[in-house]
């Protein structure tokens, strides 16, 4: 089954090699991904004004366009995927929002939230199942201390986005038994990087980017994934690069036995 | 036709301030069998009482319509008034227009004409009442007790001290409960076993106690007076009658392994144990889940060592049937589950404990003997962080409790008290939402620890607690000094919410017990009757209703007790005459009341009718024994054939009612 996907700016630039690793796996597993069509940037930052509809409109744009087709989208992006499932929820909950939005936009049918915004790693859970992935793969990591580094933006606030247990995510956990390794747990995988304060005060999220590196490897962890780019920006940018980072789709792909194909 | 009585009470300002009382009583005057109407300040008052007496004299009332609070609150004040000026008590009605009228609405044109048409139904329904008379069911002298902890303990000394026979049914191998894991008790820093044991051994030697430990309630039946229980007594594989407890079979079994509960896992038992040298009854038990003998029939060192020959590996469960008059339900609490916060790292790091799990790391009969000590690497710890309200009074009550657990704060003060006691060394601190210490000598317990032992009390939540290199890095907010503050701890203590013990949501149905949202047990009436389940004969003791502390759950286990007495020292109870009552002439003989009735109260027989021609037909009809019956109503309703109907609220009254109120 096809999927309508939603890239993301900063992986098509940046981060590309989540995505492009994360395509490859997809049709490795049988989900292909299929971008849609004149997606644009997501804003990368939830606008939380309540009045504010200019920011939420390319989201909703995006989510109306994937209800055409089948009525899901799947993003690889923390970012993204954070923006998107509050800006659907904002359509399905808040009547004030959705009726300004869909005044503003003029869609044939209006939007009312009904598009199920997915990430990549619910994909793997739910429709392509632990077992299944570890069933396929070909060269599993066997051996590798791997942390998961879960960052803010998949987790918070769990009550809308309902991705995993804040406090006790197991997701890329599971997902790194999955593809062969061992999963370090350590304290500080669920804490934010410093994420844009970094442009602003970039000795406070190098402190707290250097934090989350020392106690990963502290607790063992040979090397850190995350899902997110501005994750990876700040935990290899701004740290002293002890532990090496890697997006969760690379080694998926190398586990896969997908890599050398592409060189 | 009756004569009916119509009396609008004022209840002081409560009703008269939102109803014209008068316009209701010249309204209802207006009724038809109405001959008399009048109101009064308070009706329930010795003088308003009079009046109605009177009056019935005076005008030869037939039936009596009283417009005034709840029937909860006053119906058996006012039955009692009519029954002495000679009128049967089921000839009078209560109309609520308090509860249901003039406490909820504020515009009095709308709340006046809402109490007449309350009257009006009354007045309807009075028309078509008929005298009624109680039965009496016999009493079984005998009270169950259910749980065995400190609660279970007191009610069942209290009600054995009074003469009567009573059982106490506890789930683990030994009665106790969580007090026997406590180690010293707030605020005179009594030692917890010290007070316990002597009553644990009280309850093993009274004759008029019975102990069914290592046993679960399986099933009731019946109702107040006349409860039939049956009790699971599960397999021990240990005959108890012959075993001695002299323990050698608890060092000689191979299979040391097994997590030890007493301590919460945090150091190991065999697989054949006894929970702790004062366990009451003292005799081992075979845990059927490590036992090599039971799973693969390979070993059988603890059947060659006992000098008794007490081990049967054989052993079923047995189930015993037992009568009862009485049930107190004393099932307790247990901290809850700590694995959603793993913002302190409880799962993470073998140094963040429970409060519990320290006050067995403070024990002498716990896993270190008494010496503080950390359980990842042995170590003595030298700063101890404790954080309160883990998990009580959280918002939103996904991830927590909405309520205060009450007895946190104190043991957080005598922890952190004890620690600096025994070990000056050490930097205490705890953290806190706020201190609440309402109980005598509780909140100059509390000063102690912070003026005389220097305990930092610092008023703000731990955000995060990250377990590296060894030490437990504390993250942590000042809110008085509006400052973060960072902390590297050897020993991170949580204060968790208690929550009921898991076996009393399915206990309630059983009883047909109601709780509480949070699954505490609800008692009769939150001020008055604050030990009664509304279920009549079933009583709650200790925290299975609600926190407490042990002051306050033997004080409340004695009230249980007090009520159980009284229901036992009576040799019949008045039954309620408002039982369900077939039309046997109806009756097709469906069953489907008696798939209904949750009190088994209905059956069916064959019954020989005449038929035509000098016939005799049999016909299946229900039949109802009244003794049983608890007059619910949920018969009526699901019998098709309308040959159900309930006494003194028939199918008829109901529908006049009714009919008086959309008229």
């Amino acid at each position: 089954m096809t999927y309508p996907y939603f890239p993301g700016c900063t992986l098509k630039t940046k981060g590309a090699e989540l995505d492009a690793c994360g395509r490859k796996a997809a049709e490795a597993l049988g989900f292909p991904l299929e971008e849609i069509p004149d997606w644009q940037c997501c804003g990368a930052v939830y606008p939380l004004a309540k009045d504010e509809i200019a920011t939420r409109l390319s989201s909703v744009r995006a989510l109306a366009a994937s209800r055409e087709q089948g009525g899901k989208l799947v993003t690889l992006c923390s970012a993204c995927y954070h923006v998107l499932k509050r800006v659907n929820g904002d359509m399905r909950n808040d009547d004030d929002i959705r009726r300004k939005v869909n005044n503003y936009l003029e869609l044939e049918l209006p939007y009312f939230g009904e598009t199920k915004v997915l990430h990549y790693l619910e994909v793997l859970r739910d429709t392509v199942g632990w077992d299944e992935l570890k069933k396929k793969v070909t060269k599993p990591l066997t051996g590798r201390k791997i942390g998961a580094y879960y960052g803010c933006l998949l987790l918070r606030p769990s009550r809308e986005l309902g991705f995993d247990d804040p406090e006790n995510p197991s997701i890329i956990e599971d997902f790194i038994r999955a593809i062969g390794a061992e999963p370090v747990i350590y304290a500080m995988r669920n804490e934010c990087c410093g994420g844009y304060t970094t442009m602003e005060n970039n000795t406070y999220a190098a402190k707290q980017a250097q934090k989350i590196v020392d106690n990963a490897r502290n607790c063992g962890a040979e090397m850190l994934i995350t899902a997110c780019p501005l994750c990876m920006y700040n935990l290899t940018k701004n740290t002293d690069g002890s532990v090496p980072v890697k997006y969760f789709t690379e080694l998926l792909a190398e586990a896969l036995g997908l890599e050398e194909q592409n060189g | 036709m009756q004569k009916i009585g119509v009396f609008v009470c004022w209840c002081g300002s409560n009703i008269a301030a939102t109803v014209d009382v008068e316009a209701v009583s010249q309204a209802l005057a207006q009724e038809p069998g109405v001959v008399f109407s009048t109101n009064y300040q308070y009706m329930c008052s010795q003088t308003g009482q009079d009046l109605i007496r009177d009056k019935i004299k005076e005008y030869g009332l037939t039936g009596v319509v009283v417009c005034s609070c709840s029937p909860r609150m006053h119906e058996n004040t006012f039955r009692k008034t009519c029954e002495k000026a000679g009128l049967n008590p089921y000839m009078v009605e209560i109309a609520n227009i308090r509860e249901q009228c003039s406490w909820i609405h504020k515009d009095k044109a709308e709340a006046t004409e809402k109490a007449i048409i309350l009257g009006r139904a009354a007045i309807a329904k009075v028309q078509l009442n008929a005298p009624l008379q109680a039965g009496t069911s016999p009493v079984k002298k005998r009270a169950l007790v259910i749980g065995g902890g400190i609660a279970g303990i007191q009610t069942a000394l209290d009600i054995a001290d009074a003469g009567f026979q009573v059982d106490i049914v506890e789930k683990k191998p030994t009665i106790g409960g969580k007090m026997t894991q406590i180690d010293k008790t707030f605020p005179t820093l009594d030692c917890a076993a010290c007070i316990l044991t002597p009553k644990m051994v009280d309850c093993a030697q009274n004759e008029n106690i019975h102990i069914y430990a290592y046993s679960e309630v399986e099933a009731v039946k019946g109702f107040v007076g006349n409860f039939k229980v049956t009790i699971r007594k599960k397999a021990r594989f240990v005959d108890t009658t012959k075993c001695t407890g002299c323990g050698l079979c608890t060092e000689k079994c191979p299979q040391k392994k097994v997590p030890n509960e007493f301590n919460l896992g945090l150091d190991n038992r065999r697989a054949i144990y006894i929970p702790f040298a004062q366990a009451v009854p003292k005799v081992a038990t075979i845990d059927p889940d490590y036992c090599n003998m039971l799973k693969n029939g390979k070993c059988g060192v603890c059947a060659k060592v006992c000098g008794a020959n007490a081990i049967d590996y054989k052993q079923q469960d047995e189930l015993i049937e037992e009568e009862y008059g009485a049930i107190v339900a004393a099932t307790g609490f247990n901290p809850i589950d700590l694995s959603k916060f793993n913002e302190f790292g409880y799962s993470q790091s073998p140094d963040v404990v429970s409060s519990l799990e320290f006050e067995r790391l403070m024990n002498a009969a716990g896993p270190t003997g008494g010496t503080l000590l950390r359980p990842s690497d042995g170590k003595h710890p030298h700063t101890i962080v404790f954080v309160q309200c883990v998990g009580s009074r959280c918002d939103g009550g996904e991830k927590g409790k909405p309520y205060c657990s009450k007895i946190c704060c104190m043991y957080t003060a005598k922890h952190a008290m004890l620690c600096r006691e025994k070990y000056p060394d050490t930097d205490v601190y705890v953290f806190y939402i706020d201190v609440r210490t309402p109980g005598k000598n509780f909140d100059e317990f509390y000063r102690r620890a912070v003026e005389e032992y220097g305990v930092h009390y610092i008023k703000g939540m731990v955000g995060k607690v990250v377990p590296e290199n060894g030490k437990l890095k504390v993250q942590a907010s000042d809110l008085l000094d509006n400052r973060q503050l960072h902390i590297d701890a050897d020993m991170v203590v949580l204060a968790a919410a208690i929550e009921p013990d898991k076996s009393a949501r399915p206990l309630a149905t059983m009883l047909t017990a109601s709780m509480d949202t949070n699954d505490f047990f609800t008692e009769a009436h939150p001020k008055l009757r604050p030990v009664e389940s509304p279920t009549a004969g079933i009583f709650l003791s200790g925290a299975c209703q609600g926190p407490k502390d042990i002051p306050e759950t033997v004080a409340q286990a004695g009230a249980a007790a007090s009520k159980v007495i009284g229901l036992l020292s009576k040799d019949h109870l008045l039954c309620n005459p408002c039982t369900a009552q077939p039309d046997e002439m109806m009756c097709n003989g469906c069953s489907s009341c008696e798939k209904v009735c949750p009190y088994g109260a209905i059956t069916y027989i064959d019954k020989e009718f005449r038929g035509p021609n000098r016939t005799t037909l049999l016909r299946r009809v229900a039949q109802v024994n009244p003794a049983v019956c608890q007059g619910c109503g949920a018969c009526t309703v699901a019998c098709m054939s309308g040959a159900m109907d309930l006494k003194g609220f028939s199918n008829r009254q109901i529908m006049a009612e009714v009919d008086a109120i959309c008229k």
